[in-house]
């Protein structure tokens, strides 16, 4: 296993700590899944490319996708062939890295509905692919998991998981653990009931289906299940804790990231917002929203849960990437999970149990003060709370969050997470909405503007043991893409201005950048080649909800277009235009 | 039905008794595959105007493109884009229809933005009326069996006043909820470009 010595590594580097980070990882320099391990730290223990020359990098491939929305996706390199999932209509590319100029090998279109277009929230996304034993696995946005031949690009089978006709939509990566794809939908926007299903990546037969709303046995939940913190617990809280018959269309939707310790046999993903937005129209906690479940990867039966966000006030949806490293907190030795949650905390959990050993502002936070390690609840400030009819100003951290679904890095060589995030605040009204089956289900007009300092977006170094910020770099736009960290002690993202940047990781100093055709909102990778050369890579072509108004053609006059996000990066079309191109890097 | 072919059924013998229900079945099929139905002149009239999605028409001189499947009523600009209390439905209906989900309050999210120049299926009453009552293949929905004729043309007019094209005394000017832009009575009338650069999606 080719991560042992780099644990050893790491021992060497840091006497006294010990990082078991990198389960499953890579294999000999490549990228096998969109965070690149199961613990998904997105870090690249390839050093040839580092600080000293780095500002000799140069783009040695580039590929037209041919599709003009968000590419958020994380290209995967596996048997010297890369292959890119794009938005809608979701084409799959496979790229031959054994030929001069990395040609096409083959093209797969799974010929999605095109009224899918028409429910998908915040631009047409794709989040990436996964891959198994010769297969490669995308979700569409009209809601169909396919497995393709990664040899051939030939369909192997297709399942269809959800109906667009409800507002539901699929866009998140799949993950494969223990021969089963993980898949889960969207649509908290449209009142769509969350899920997570896992389905068997030979035959593409749904095993088990856990619900985020509702009974205990729609959620699988069982005897088996031990949350952390007394809120928790009680039977049938997805349907208690909710009025009426609303936890049918309540949301919290698996469209975000999933992390898994083969050790505990544990996978961890998190729960979108409740719908609506709107939360008078739902008193209560509306579990298990804006949460986090553990669950075993082989029953899909929960093993504890936390909810970031109880009654989630501002859209806060829990679905953000969970770094599974093992470090010593105080003195004792802790199996962790870092999360960077949107409601505007760094989270530190133990993830055997679930408690909450820290939370920590990495922004300015108006909408609640800290949050109850004792009782695992954050303390909301009631004078940020929506209530129909009334502004409501100055919503720190916005509907998007202090970050959103954009993944974080992390070092084990520095120790730091390095978080992509947004610097934003928010005005909102809220009011009360129908549910129209298959419309939007949101309830709220916000308008969203630069918080304090009057950038928009932050790549911030944060040390999650001693719970400090180490340094950060201002960018002008949300920074929407991932963060690469890699073992050349470099730090890479991209800018929706289309800058694709290479940072020093101890100190953030601006080491290199390239700029690209259009804004970046992907996943920056790198892999070793056939040639044995380190490449780096990224797919540039702003969208998602942060660059809507360019790759919509959106109209920034009416301050709420995208839900609001409009009006904070209504200069973006000055900067920058949409169109999606795979960029690769290498030395000379 | 064909009784050109059936009448020559009865000569067939007794023997090919079993056959028989299989040759009919194959005489008949092909029997209509060969029917053919001569237009009477009353049929042969022109398609109407009203159905032109594009501004070619080729072999035709010039003539203005008249789009949309659904005229306005007579006395549709009296009784809607010139009545304030129709426009003023218009809006809270748009925002009961959850039409502000997708287009917000004029600039567009999920669908287009309504308070620009730019029109992918047309920007008249009629076009309006048509996208809104049978969707459009690019994502936005069909709400006929959801919605009276009376709203939907109250909804065609708010949908006009968006982009400045009704008169400043019946467009709304100001907003219940929160204030998202210039009042639409305030806002400039868009030229409706018809030969903007196509969008991707509706």
């Amino acid at each position: 296993m080719s991560w042992l010595p780099l644990i050893a590594g790491c021992w060497l580097s840091f006497p006294g700590l010990s990082f078991a980070n990198a389960f499953a990882g890579e294999k000999d320099g490549e990228w096998p899944m969109a965070a690149n391990n199961y613990a998904s730290t997105r870090y690249s223990a390839l050093s040839d490319i580092n600080t000293a020359n780095v500002h000799t990098l140069k783009p040695v491939v580039t590929f037209s996708t041919g599709v003009n929305r968000g590419h958020e996706a994380a290209p995967l390199v596996i048997n010297n062939t890369m292959y890119i999932v794009t938005p809608y209509p979701n084409y799959l590319y496979a790229l031959d890295l054994n030929k001069p100029g990395a040609p096409q090998k083959w093209k797969f279109d799974p010929q999605p509905q095109s009224a899918a277009q028409g429910v998908a929230c915040c631009d047409f996304v794709n989040r990436g692919t996964a891959y198994a034993e010769g297969r490669v696995f995308i979700n569409t946005l009209d809601n169909q998991t396919i497995a393709v031949d990664a040899e051939d690009g030939k369909e192997i089978w297709r399942t269809r998981m959800g109906d667009i006709k409800t507002g539901e939509t699929m866009t998140m990566a799949p993950l494969v653990v223990n021969g089963k794809v993980l898949v889960g939908n969207s649509g908290g926007e449209f009142g769509v009931r969350g899920w997570l299903a896992a389905l068997d990546a030979k035959s593409g037969k749904e095993l088990w289906r856990a619900w985020s709303t509702g009974p205990d046995k729609d959620v699988l939940i069982g005897s088996n299940f031990k949350p952390y913190y007394a809120s928790d617990r009680g039977k049938d809280l997805g349907l208690t804790t909710w009025p009426g018959l609303s936890w049918q269309n309540g949301g919290g939707n698996v469209w975000g990231w999933i992390s898994f310790d083969p050790a505990l046999n544990l996978i961890y993903y998190g729960t979108g917002n409740p719908g609506p937005w709107n939360p008078e129209q739902r008193p209560g906690d509306n579990k298990w929203t804006a949460g986090i479940f553990a669950r075993n990867p082989d029953t899909g039966e929960a093993r504890w849960f936390y909810q970031f966000s109880p009654h989630d006030l501002h859209d806060y949806d829990a679905i953000n990437e969970n770094i599974l490293i093992d470090a010593p907190v105080k003195g004792r030795e802790r199996k962790l999970l870092i999360r960077p949650e949107r409601n505007g905390y760094i989270y530190v959990l133990d993830r055997t149990t679930g408690q909450v050993l820290s939370a920590d502002p990495f922004v300015r936070v108006t909408t609640s003060a800290g949050v109850d390690l004792k009782s695992g609840r954050i303390r909301y400030n009631p004078a940020k709370e929506p209530r129909v009819g009334e502004t409501i100003r100055d919503i720190c951290p916005v509907s998007p969050g202090a970050k959103d679904w954009q993944p974080s890095s992390y070092s084990p060589r520095t120790g730091l997470i390095y978080i992509p995030h947004q610097n934003m605040c928010q005005d909102a009204q809220s009011y009360n909405v129908s549910y129209i089956a298959g419309t939007p289900y949101v309830g709220s007009d916000t308008r969203m503007y630069a918080g304090p300092g009057g950038n928009l977006g932050v790549m911030t170094a944060w040390d999650p043991l001693s719970r400090k910020k180490k340094w950060d770099v201002r960018e002008p736009f949300p920074v929407w893409s991932g963060t690469l960290a890699t073992a050349g002690d470099l730090v890479f993202y991209g800018t929706m201005e289309g800058w694709f940047k290479a940072v020093d990781a101890q100190t953030g100093k601006l080491l290199w950048q390239f700029k690209t055709g259009s804004g970046i909102v992907g996943q920056p990778i790198s892999y070793r080649g056939p040639d044995r050369r380190q490449y780096i890579a990224v797919l540039s072509g702003v969208g998602g909800w942060a660059g809507a108004l360019v790759s919509g053609e959106l109209d920034a006059r009416d301050a709420t277009a995208a839900k609001g996000f409009a009006n904070a990066v209504k200069t973006l079309p000055a900067h920058t235009t949409r169109g999606g191109m795979l960029y690769v890097f290498a030395l000379p | 039905m064909c009784l050109r072919c059936l009448k020559y059924l009865p000569g067939m013998g007794r023997v090919l008794a079993g056959f028989a229900g299989l040759c009919l079945a194959i005489a008949l099929s092909g029997c209509e595959r060969e029917q053919r139905a001569f237009p009477q002149p009353a049929d042969a009239k022109l398609m109407p105007q009203t159905l032109r999605q594009s501004e070619l028409q080729p072999g035709q001189p010039a003539q203005p493109v008249g789009r949309g499947e659904h005229l306005p009523p007579p006395d549709y600009q009296a009784k809607y884009e010139n009545n304030a209390y129709a426009v003023s439905q218009g809006r809270r209906l748009y925002r009961w229809f959850n039409c502000n989900g997708c287009h917000a309050n004029g600039g567009g999210d999920i669908g287009p933005p309504l308070m620009d120049d730019r029109w992918i299926y047309g920007g008249e009453p009629a076009d309006i009326y048509t996208s809104i009552l049978h969707g459009r293949p690019n994502g936005m929905p069909s709400f006929a069996g959801h919605i009276t004729e009376d709203q939907l043309w109250q909804i065609v007019a708010y949908v006009r006043s968006m982009s400045g094209q009704l008169r400043i005394d019946t467009a709304p000017s100001r907003s219940d909820n929160l204030q998202p832009a210039e009042p639409e009575s305030r806002r400039e009338r868009q030229d409706m470009r018809q030969s903007a650069p196509p969008k991707e999606h509706s």
